[in-house]
């Protein structure tokens, strides 16, 4: 690894103002490590200046609004947010979203805003977040915006953040009652590999049955994590059968775009997506229905 | 490049080291300290084979800087057994029940059980093969590793000295 020099600042004031002086290429941003050491190690990423962001105390923590949306620091980690209390109540699928990712080595040093900013399109947070509308707070010197996840990300490792900017948080907005969210990653492999393709839905039906709520979002489809509009508009306002379900499902075959690799050629990979939406679909329409018998 | 001064506690020692930033925790422990039961297998955070605790918290030495372990409390498999004389409930399973072959992976695999046992002292074999999942052997002997980690787990002794590996 090519040595370099680290800094370790202590309040996000400080951070930005580094960044500002050294906002260049040469320049990196560390939070748990996972990704940036091993990109450090070899060679891929080979930084004059590091700066580290983990003793900065406003990055961290989990906090559920008054209104019942959660705000996350950008340097909570995966562990963390399988563990925390605050984030089950909010929506079990993140949780167990959480809990699916890699190791719990890995989740205990990985952090959500590492994650997005890394922008590697087979992650399993940006699905979910995407489909529970989830948006990112950047900060620099010269002030704060907010944008969707969904719109955090440009191609492969490429996100929308600019030279001087840092993530530092993400929020969910409350979760409309009767919302069910789901998180299914297709992993023929390994239990700690990445998704050959993964879907993260959120589904609300209203008192007739019908749709008024979806969001459907994959992951390891293309170079993002994709946002699936098509399947969404297919099912507002329409019964969620399964002869429906399957052609919505079907619709994402247009939106695809997978690289083929070890886990899966691109046609595969497409064939995989229409038929593990389908079946996340169908899951959340079930467990709306189980929940309407009961009641 | 920054050299930082770091202090740390390593099994229990206090320690002050002047390193490199870039230097990884795998390397302090094993070029600096001479801790060489921690092992480099694909560098990578997969393999398991540089497991070590920090505060308590399961880690990979690989993925780690060193610069980040200032202030914190550091186990190795080097730290766990209680003196010369003894080893730990869960390392005397390991030899009991056989949970090793060629031993390379084998004190990765003994930190990542203590981590489990600390946080879930009696796990269901499920339980077991799931937190062991980034644990790699590549002899194979998985059925061993999880019987001795379950014998430990059912032996009615605490498997883990917490104040020791600073588990919370």
């Amino acid at each position: 690894m090519r040595p370099y020099a680290l800094h370790q600042p202590g309040s996000l004031a400080e951070a930005l103002d580094l960044l500002a002086e050294h906002g260049d290429e040469d320049t990196h941003i560390i939070a748990g490590g996972t990704s940036m050491v091993l990109l450090m190690t070899m060679g891929l990423v080979q930084p004059e200046r590091v700066i580290a962001l983990r003793k900065i105390p406003e990055l961290h923590g989990i906090g559920t609004e008054d209104d019942g949306g959660l705000t996350i620091g950008a340097l909570a980690t995966h562990r963390q947010l399988e563990l925390a209390p605050e984030v089950r109540a909010y929506a079990p699928a993140l949780s167990e979203t959480f809990g699916k990712v890699a190791t719990v080595r890995i989740r205990n040093q990985a952090t959500l805003g590492g994650n997005l900013v890394h922008a590697d399109p087979a992650q399993d947070p940006p699905p979910i977040l995407i489909a529970l509308d989830a948006s990112a707070t950047v900060r620099s010197r010269s002030g704060e915006r907010t944008l969707p996840v969904e719109e955090l990300f440009v191609d492969y490792l490429t996100t929308r953040l600019q030279p001087g900017e840092v993530l530092t948080a993400v929020h969910l907005p409350p979760l409309a009652p009767g919302t069910r969210a789901a998180y299914l990653k297709f992993l023929p492999r390994t239990h700690d590999d990445y998704a050959t393709v993964s879907v993260a839905a959120a589904l609300r039906l209203d008192g007739d049955g019908r749709c008024e709520h979806a969001r459907v979002a994959l992951g390891g489809a293309a170079g993002v994590p994709l946002r699936a509009r098509v399947v969404e508009d297919a099912l507002i306002g329409e019964r969620p059968t399964d002869a429906r379900i399957a052609e919505a499902a079907a619709l994402v075959d247009g939106i695809v775009d997978p690289p083929s690799d070890a886990r899966g050629s691109a046609g595969y990979k497409r064939r995989m997506a229409r038929v593990w939406t389908e079946r996340a679909l169908r899951s959340l329409r079930d467990q709306s229905a189980q929940s309407d018998e009961r009641q | 490049m920054t050299e930082h001064t770091i202090r740390l506690r390593v099994n229990g020692a206090p320690r002050e080291l002047t390193i490199g930033s870039h230097l990884r925790l795998i390397d302090m422990l094993r070029d600096e300290l001479g801790l060489t039961g921690t092992k480099e297998g694909c560098s990578v955070g997969v393999c398991g084979a540089c497991s070590v605790l920090v505060d308590g918290q399961l880690l990979s030495a690989c993925l780690l800087p060193a610069a980040f372990v200032d202030g914190a409390h550091v186990t190795t498999v080097e730290g766990l057994a209680p003196d010369d004389e003894h080893l730990t409930p869960l390392q005397d399973a390991f030899i009991r029940y056989g949970g090793f072959q060629c031993g390379i992976c084998t004190p990765g695999q003994i930190i990542a059980a203590t981590a489990l046992l600390a946080e879930q002292p009696r796990p269901t074999a499920e339980q077991v093969r799931e937190w062991m999942t980034g644990n790699l052997c590549r002899c194979t002997g998985y059925y061993k590793i999880v019987e001795s980690i379950l014998a430990a787990a059912e032996s009615g002794t605490d498997p883990v000295r917490r104040e020791d590996v600073g588990v919370r």
